[in-house]
């Protein structure tokens, strides 16, 4: 048995000096919501390390007191049904590390579901729809609209809007935060934000299709000042996009990173009322006419 | 589609067509095989036609380590693909299409049919009864079973493989984005089996609630008992949600319904939902009989009585209960709000603390024991740390704030290896070294048991450990390539390195059988491993009829009382023994299920309906059948009693010692 | 085969005993069945996208009818067992027949409640709500059709076989299924149609 926790260690320790060459990118957070996230995760390993250690500690105490070689050929084992103070300690460990996780949790959720605090200004909407196999990024406050990268300003909140035009896809920056899926029916809402300027990798995260590898884009973060010119910048440089220009976009495969003044809210907006509900009926149908143009157009 | 490009595979590639040239080479092998050394009868009259319930759970087995091998292959390709950046080994469509049925072909052919085979073998034998409720039903859920899981197997060659993964979440699974026939296989596949499955759920509860030795209360059960009596109340209330959400998915692939797609009304999240409604309960339906067979061979090779049998019975009503009230956890990410994923979150926490007391009970049982390392106990020495490294980073995917990160990594795809391989794997490799003996008639070898051991832990150590670091790097799962630049290359290199140990580790399982079937002694009496419940007290090989005479049960250990406390556990006189007819029908459903599931899976109606027809009238017939079985009558008896030389049970016979 | 004449006739025998216990649990798993067709109707209800909404389809006579020639059926097939327990086999094949026939009649209007959705545009492909509403009520319509033929058997075998344990057995799991049926359908009644006239 000894050559196992040998093994084990050696593993670990290995698996370790071969990552140690730099930070884990979730563990080097960017951001509140990523520096929340890996907080609970560090919290979390230490924690489960320790219940892990203990398990081995014990099982190789028995193992080692109480192994047939050691003991007496005629010794018989007795019978224990169960001791009740015993499993009440077996419970009622377990229950307090759980409660205690579970506070941890539902703080961390509700941190982690709204705006992140401690900014002056108002949150930055930037709406990020995912294709087969490209993301689309619509600056509605600053009109306009990136395809596979994100400039975004640090030291204010960051609201993203997520939807998709195909499959389920699921956003995620992992020194920013956590994920959230993009779905084609419904806008779903995440809160991020970045403390400091720099390069980072955003991807889709959940499965999609063919193209899904190489579905990332990539997050650039500056200083607001920065991101204010490049605005600028966009402004007098790019094309405005139309609705043919993107209907061509949205075709299944990969491109580029490319920029455009205007965005695709303005003639194809996103889902975000409840589909299918009485209500919205009618405006309901014109959607639709929009939606099967579209799907039209990808699947050729 | 043109009508005949269905069959064609999509992306065929020189390693497919290999496969279609072995898989026609072999079949032919095989019938021509079978008719050269005339078996056909054979195997009609003892295999295909049989509703023994120990001959079914050997099928079952066969099926199961057959799927192992083909899930495994699919699980090399993928690590092999993934061990260099840029690697050109599986093109995307391929990749995809791989471990899609990796994920399918583990869970619902190789796990379920492990478990059932253990189930069919054990539990009528440990509660002392001669069949299960309903032996013809029994053969019904095996053949369709496999005719799912021949079905499913069939669509690398014929039409393409599902490519929308395990899970198949739509639209990705919806005729928009899969557009070949690979998703129509997987539908109705799994649904074909997943009746099946059904079945043996209603017939094992009966069997168990009906049919106990005298004297077995339920709380004297044994804990297999037990736990394949929980699992299959799991299978009852899970799968019909399984069967609605792949009748949904199959009409709207092949009748244009507006279920799961995104316009008209449809609801792709919906699909999510049902899914692991039935998909959480699913996995506590694998695990739960593992744990019954860890419960077994800990307290076997411990020497000692199981500890805490009633917290051991009530954890796992417990967790089947938990069960069916955390499936929102496989999609925190879904934007259900704060509130949502917090309730699921300390639901999915919650189940930690009836594992946990299931941990701390085997660690007691070997308290005070005398432990012999056997090739299964080592197996359940290896679970327990495995497991729990499996079950902590469980908790951690449960804190859902911190899952945002975890989601859809290889930190997931580790840990739900982490659970299922050291506990649903290694409990089949355990109870298939501890079984052996009793259907079999012979060991397997320790010593390459042990081998196989070690090969399979450190594999699995170097395989699925390097995942959590690499997950939470930022690796997502199902990406069938990665640059250079990501630094992941490394530790998937080391994946790899584990994943081929673990292979050589399978392939020492068929060489063990083979090498212990030429060397192994015939002479093990009846209680090779000096074991303690009423699976023992027969013969080995079990007879047809089980038990010559009903046992007597006094407590949940009713062999061990009889070997220690001279418990008598067969009273009475010989009786004539009622016993099922065999029959081919259920074999013949399974081929008209197959070809019923072909037929839709191609949208070829006019079959479709034929085969429907043809269920029915098998249906009907049974019926109007009048089967009232046979009789062993006492004379008979008498004589394959005479066969196995003494009867156990009816003196203190001098016992064998184990040779470990 | 023992038989145990204590026993009502259906339970008579141990295999009687296995068989009714299994059925019982078969029915636990067509609960969670219609559980999940249930679930995803109201889920599905308002989500009829560009096609009609629950009020503009539903009839209310043929509701009716249906309505109550099952719920009679349930008694008539109460009635049945209630004769096979005092042995006049007459009585209970007659009982029986008339079961069927409502039945029958039930799923006669039920293709006809069908043909209507399809002329007015509730099609299974129009929208979330039709494959809802049509999947619950054909996987309801499908078990109607299959116990039809199985109480058709079930009469043939006791008319040629007589009152045995084997055929009382058959007859009793049969009406469970049927009343079963009849539950169903009373939840259909309730939260599909009333609901969706209101």
């Amino acid at each position: 048995m000894k050559i196992k926790w040998a093994l084990l260690v050696s593993l670990t320790s290995l698996a370790a000096i071969l990552a140690g060459c730099e930070p884990l990118l979730v563990l080097d957070p960017k951001g509140p919501q990523a520096a929340r996230q890996a907080g609970d995760i560090s919290l979390l390993i230490v924690l489960m390390a320790f219940i892990v250690i203990a398990v081995l500690t014990i099982l190789v105490i028995v193992l080692f007191k109480y192994r047939a070689s050691k003991m007496p050929d005629d010794y018989e084992p007795p019978h224990i049904e169960g001791n009740i103070w015993v499993e009440v300690i077996c419970i009622g460990i377990p229950i307090i590390i759980v409660a205690f996780l579970s506070f941890v949790s539902v703080k961390s959720n509700y941190i982690v579901e709204s705006a992140p605090t401690g900014y002056e200004e108002e949150p930055l909407v930037i709406y990020a729809s995912s294709s087969d196999w490209k993301w689309h990024f619509s600056y509605p406050e600053q009109n306009i609209e990136t395809v596979n990268y994100l400039y975004i300003p640090t030291d204010r909140p960051l609201e993203f809007k997520l939807y998709s035009y195909g499959p389920i896809t699921s956003f995620w920056i992992p020194q920013l935060g956590g994920q959230k899926y993009a779905m084609a029916d419904m806008v779903t809402t995440l809160h991020l934000a970045a403390d400091e300027p720099g390069e980072m990798l955003g991807r889709n995260a959940n499965f999609s299709g063919k193209g899904f590898a190489e579905n990332r884009f990539n997050v650039t973060a500056m200083s607001q000042k920065d991101f204010d010119e490049w605005v600028e910048e966009v402004h007098e440089t790019a094309d405005p996009l139309t609705e043919e220009e993107f209907n061509r976009l949205l075709e299944p495969g990969h491109l580029g990173q490319m920029t455009f003044t205007g965005t695709h809210l303005d003639f194809s907006p996103a889902p975000e009322h409840d589909h299918g509900s009485d209500a919205d009926e009618h405006e309901e149908h014109s959607t639709h006419d929009e939606t099967n143009e579209e799907s039209d157009h990808s699947g050729h | 589609m043109e009508f005949f490009e269905r069959f064609a595979v999509p992306h065929a590639s020189p390693m497919i067509y290999a496969s279609m040239v072995a898989i026609a080479l072999v079949s032919i092998g095989i019938v021509v095989g079978i008719t050269y050394f005339k078996k056909w009868g054979y195997l009609w009259r003892e295999w295909f036609t049989t509703v023994d319930h120990k001959k079914i759970g050997i099928m079952y087995l066969i099926s199961a380590l057959l799927m192992l091998f083909r899930g495994g292959a699919d699980a090399i390709l993928m690590r092999a693909q993934l061990s260099a950046p840029e690697m050109k080994l599986l093109d995307a469509q391929h990749y995809n299409e791989i471990f899609t049925t990796h994920g399918v072909v583990m869970i619902i052919f190789m796990a379920m049919p492990f478990i059932f085979a253990f189930m069919n073998l054990i539990v009528p034998l440990q509660i002392g009864a001669r069949d299960v409720a309903f032996p013809r039903l029994n053969a019904l859920s095996f053949w369709l079973f496999f005719a799912g899981a021949m079905l499913f197997n069939i669509s690398f060659v014929v039409g393409g493989s599902p490519d929308a993964g395990w899970t198949s979440y739509f639209p990705l699974a919806g005729n928009d984005f899969s557009t070949s026939v690979g998703t129509n296989y997987y539908m109705i596949a799994i649904q074909i089996s997943g009746i099946g499955s059904l079945m043996t759920g209603i017939n094992m509860i009966t069997t168990i609630l009906k049919m106990r030795a005298p004297g077995m209360t339920l709380m004297k059960m044994p804990m297999f008992t037990w736990s394949a009596f929980i699992a299959n109340v799991i299978i009852v209330f899970a799968f019909p949600v399984l069967t609605i959400a792949l009748l949904m998915g199959t009409t709207d692939r092949l009748f244009g319904t507006n279920f799961f797609t995104t316009t008209n009304g449809g609801m792709d999240m919906l699909w999510a939902n049902f899914f692991w409604v039935w998909g959480h309960p699913e996995v506590y339906i694998l695990i739960l009989p593992a744990f019954g067979i860890y419960s077994e061979v800990i307290s076997t090779f411990s020497s000692r009585n199981l500890y805490g049998y009633k917290s051991m019975v009530g954890s796992m009503v417990l967790i089947s209960l938990l069960s069916f009230l955390v499936w929102t956890h496989h999609f925190f990410t879904m934007g259900q709000g704060a509130l949502t994923n917090s309730i699921f979150s300390i639901t999915t926490m919650a189940i930690a603390v009836p594992t946990g007391v299931k941990i701390f009970n085997w660690l007691f049982t070997m308290y005070k024991g005398k432990i012999r390392f056997t090739v299964p106990m080592l197996y359940s020495l290896g679970f327990i740390p495995l497991f729990t490294v499996g079950g902590v980073t469980g908790v951690m995917l449960a804190m859902s704030a911190a899952d945002y990160q975890f989601h859809n990594t290889m930190f997931l795809v580790a840990h739900f290896h982490n659970t299922i391989i050291p506990g649903v794997v290694f409990a089949m490799l355990a109870g298939l070294t501890y079984y052996w003996p009793k259907f079999f008639g012979f060991m397997l070898n320790e010593k390459i048991g042990k081998i196989t051991f070690w090969l399979l832990t450190v594999g699995f150590v170097l395989a699925f450990f390097p995942m959590y670091i690499t997950g939470l790097d930022g690796q997502a799962r199902r990406m069938y390539t990665y640059s250079e630049a990501t630094g992941f290359a490394p530790l998937n290199m080391l994946s790899f390195v584990g994943a081929a140990l673990m292979a050589i580790g399978f392939v020492t399982i068929v060489y063990n059988i083979y090498y212990s079937f030429k060397n192994s002694p015939r002479d093990i009496g009846s209680d090779p491993w000096d074991a303690r419940s009423l699976e023992w007290a027969t013969h080995t090989p079990v007879p047809e009829y089980n038990f010559a005479r009903v046992p007597q049960v006094a407590s949940s250990e009713a062999f061990w009382d009889m070997k220690k406390k001279g418990h008598q556990l067969f009273k009475g006189e010989i009786k004539d023994i009622h016993m099922p007819n065999n029959s081919g029908v259920p074999f013949v459903m399974g081929i008209i299920f197959f070809i019923a599931g072909f037929s839709f899976i191609f949208a070829m109606w006019v079959p479709a309906v034929i085969a429907l027809i043809g269920i029915f009238v098998c249906m009907a017939l049974r019926s109007f059948e009048q089967d009232h079985g046979r009789h062993i009558h006492v004379k008979e008896i008498k004589e394959i009693e005479a066969q196995y030389g003494e009867v156990p049970g009816n003196e203190n016979r001098s016992h064998t010692t184990t040779r470990v | 085969m023992k038989i145990d004449h204590t026993q009502p006739l259906e339970y008579s025998t141990d295999q009687n005993q296995l068989n009714i216990l299994g059925f019982w649990i078969f029915l636990g798993a067509e609960i969670m069945l219609f559980a999940t067709l249930f679930t995803s109707y109201f889920i599905f209800e308002g989500r009829t996208g560009s096609g009609p909404t629950p009020a503009e389809i539903f009839e209310i006579t043929p509701v009716l009818i249906e309505t109550f020639v099952l719920l009679t059926s349930s008694f008539t097939i109460g009635l049945g067992v209630h004769a096979m327990r005092l042995g006049r086999k007459n009585a209970m094949l007659t009982f029986f027949g008339v079961t069927l026939l409502l039945g029958l009649v039930f799923l006669g209007v039920e293709i006809y409640e069908f043909m209507h959705y399809y002329h007015v545009g509730a099609t299974y492909q129009t929208s979330g709500f039709t494959a809802g509403l049509l999947t619950l009520l054909g996987t309801h319509g499908a078990h109607v059709t299959l116990g039809l033929f199985w109480g058709l058997f079930i009469i043939l075998q006791v008319k040629k076989r007589g009152l045995t344990p084997e055929n009382a057995n058959k007859s009793f799991i049969f009406s469970l299924y049927w009343h079963f049926l009849d539950v169903v359908w009373i939840f259909i009644f309730s939260f599909v149609y009333l609901k969706g006239m209101m």
